[in-house]
């Protein structure tokens, strides 16, 4: 066997082993990092940050949603977005999944908000993809445009959803 | 709030099980001990290695096997825990079947037992039943809280077996084996793990006695007389042990295990620094009259000074050297000279054929695959619910690094050497079986710590909303 094969065994070997160890190392990074956020939309609330930390809209679900959930129709709405109150600036990107509001920690949008209730509302979207929106019972109620939700309601795109003091609207 | 109730299962997220990151690892985790059987096969006879379909079809079979089991047993049980134990186990039977091919080391066991029996195969059968044992584990413990049940009597098991080895003649030196039936056991191998279970089942019972009732003297709190006697019993059985079996390797394994796990379960200070006094002292202390242990120390300190005259010199002597021949990234697989240690060089002196033939850079990656195992038993402990399960899993990844750091610290003259295995790589029946199931409890409670939990009590919050006045 030649030399230069050797050597190149050697280090290749050496390579693989150390790429295991790396590979090994980025399976636990959310050990280290925390699972990451999807993005968060425009600067102006720096300040209001800190308490955005704390709705995490948990990535997992969302990644497996996607694959089973297929091709989104032309037109619909891809993303959620919190245009008033405490959580301005917040987008969730939908996939298929429900999006549940509330006070609840285990809500996908945590409300910092002395107004809603802990399990206020959902958004989930019909068979054909229409996103709904649901009333859960919620002690103040949910509003679409100026209209207090009785039962669960297709949402145009950028209509308004009030709960308490938050806004959000479905954009593209 | 009556609607409430309806809506609880709706915010559920299903935790991902990451099993088919595990695969995909444990996938990878065959093929690089296949590519060092292929590297040491080019390496010595320049051609591919006869044997290598058979053995990476064994390894993969036996990871296979261990996959499939914990995807049913145990579902949602750490992704790294058994990649890792995979590779480290399978990187070794290619370090031990290097050194069978080696014709120093077949000439040295010819003068010695007349017949020359190859290590890899005995290696591959026990690492099959080490998986073996593995499974069963995953499969019969259900629960790790049953554990729990058996505190007293995993105390009274684990002495009987750390006792056993005194009736049986010395080997090399050290009491540590048992010879049944043509079979030689290690019990301290397998006492291990049956005294972490002890361990945290006391703990758990008498923590908050070891935790509050002390006196705070010179920033330390010290324990009261009474509550310092099980620290004494298991100290004085480790300097029995030390005494009698001349093992010092087992003695520091089990007092380290015993303050480790002292200190997570009062998070006091103070027992880490009594631990470490009574440590030193029983070691000096034993040292000075015991030739034996002595002979390991003077090997320890000046291992040039005896190289020609003393067997335990001549071998740390060498393994510095071959770790000093190693450089950084090593002579490659198959081209060291590792085996001129002779006696235990694919045992308690692995390490050094990684070092020489692999480097600074392979030593590293070796010690850093170790760290990760650690590193996924304290990450379990942290995420386990329940206390007894947090202490064992301390328990056991402790054991294990305290076992790892006392054999690659003698190998490398850290510390003075002692006899013990590094773990799944060293060649030894006990050492692996212990060691796999070992893994297969960790997997058991990270399985439990990871599992997500019951739906919440519906309405957690306390405050409760505030109504909109018209």
């Amino acid at each position: 066997m030649s030399e230069l094969t050797l050597t190149v065994m050697r280090l290749g070997f050496l390579a693989v082993l150390w790429l295991f160890v790396i590979v090994a190392v980025q399976v636990i990074r959310s050990d280290l990092f925390g699972t990451r956020v999807t993005q968060r939309g425009s600067r102006r609330n720096a300040d209001a940050r800190p308490q955005q930390a704390r709705q995490t809209p948990a990535p997992p679900q969302q990644r497996q949603q996607q694959q089973q959930g297929g091709r989104q129709r032309r037109g619909a709405p891809t993303k959620l977005v919190v245009s008033e109150g405490s959580l301005t600036g917040t987008t969730v990107a939908l996939q298929g999944q429900t999006i549940t509001l509330g006070r609840a920690h285990d809500s996908t949008i945590v409300l910092d908000d002395d107004y809603a209730s802990s399990r206020h509302a959902r958004i989930y979207p019909d068979r054909d993809g229409q996103w709904i929106v649901e009333d859960l019972g919620s002690t103040n109620g949910t509003y679409l445009d100026r209209t207090r939700l009785t039962a669960p309601t297709p949402i145009a795109l950028g209509a308004p959803i009030r709960i308490g003091k938050t806004v959000i609207e479905l954009r593209k | 709030m009556s609607v409430v109730t309806n809506t609880t299962t709706i915010g559920a997220i299903e935790a991902p099980s990451r099993r088919n990151t595990e695969l995909a690892l444990l996938a990878f985790a065959v093929a690089i001990p296949v590519f060092a059987y292929l590297n040491v096969g080019l390496a010595l006879d320049g051609k591919v290695p006869t044997g290598m379909l058979g053995y990476g079809l064994g390894l993969g079979l036996l990871a296979g096997v261990a996959h499939l089991v914990v995807r049913k047993f145990a579902r949602y049980a750490d992704p790294l825990l058994l990649p890792l134990a995979t590779l480290l186990n399978g990187l070794g039977l290619v370090l031990i079947w290097r050194l069978d091919q080696s014709p120093r080391l077949i000439r040295l066991a010819e003068l010695s037992f007349g017949v020359f029996s190859p290590s890899a195969t005995k290696q591959l059968m026990y690492s099959a039943l080490g998986i073996a044992l593995f499974a069963a584990v995953l499969m019969l413990l259900k629960d790790h809280r049953i554990l729990q049940r058996y505190t007293y009597i995993s105390m009274a098991v684990a002495l009987f077996l750390l006792i056993l080895p005194m009736f049986f003649p010395a080997r090399n030196g050290a009491k540590i084996w048992v010879s049944i039936a043509g079979f030689n056991v290690q019990p301290g191998e397998f006492a291990k793990i049956i005294i972490a279970i002890f361990f945290s089942g006391y703990l758990m019972v008498k923590r908050d006695a070891l935790a509050l009732a002390s006196r705070r003297f010179m920033g330390l709190y010290l324990p009261r007389g009474r509550d310092l006697g099980p620290i004494l019993g298991i100290w004085a059985l480790s300097i029995l042990i030390l005494v009698f079996e001349t093992d010092l390797g087992t003695s520091l394994l089990f007092f380290g295990l015993f303050v480790v796990m002292l200190y997570v379960a009062t998070e006091r200070t103070s027992w880490i620094v009594f631990g470490l006094l009574m440590s030193v002292g029983g070691a000096v202390g034993v040292a000075t009259f015991e030739p034996h242990v002595q002979a390991r120390v003077n090997a320890w300190q000046d291992p040039f000074s005896c190289y020609a005259t003393d067997g335990a010199c001549q071998q740390i002597g060498d393994a510095l050297l071959s770790f000093g021949s190693g450089g950084t990234l090593g002579t490659g697989l198959g081209q060291g000279n590792s085996d001129l240690i002779g006696f235990a060089a694919n045992a308690d002196f692995i390490l050094t054929t990684v070092g020489e033939e692999l480097g600074l850079a392979g030593t590293m990656a070796f010690l850093l695959l170790y760290g990760l195992i650690v590193e996924r038993g304290v990450r379990t402990a942290l995420a386990a619910r329940d206390p007894f399960g947090k202490l064992l899993a301390i328990g056991l990844s402790s054991a294990f690094a305290i076992q790892v750091f006392v054999v690659a610290g003698g190998v490398m003259g850290l510390i003075p050497l002692t006899g013990m295995t590094m773990p799944f790589v060293a060649a030894g029946g006990s050492s692996v079986l212990a060691n796999w199931a070992l893994i297969g409890i960790l997997i058991r409670i990270s399985d439990t710590a990871r599992r997500p939990a019951p739906a919440p009590a519906p309405s957690p919050d306390a405050e409760m909303t505030q109504v909109v006045r018209p």
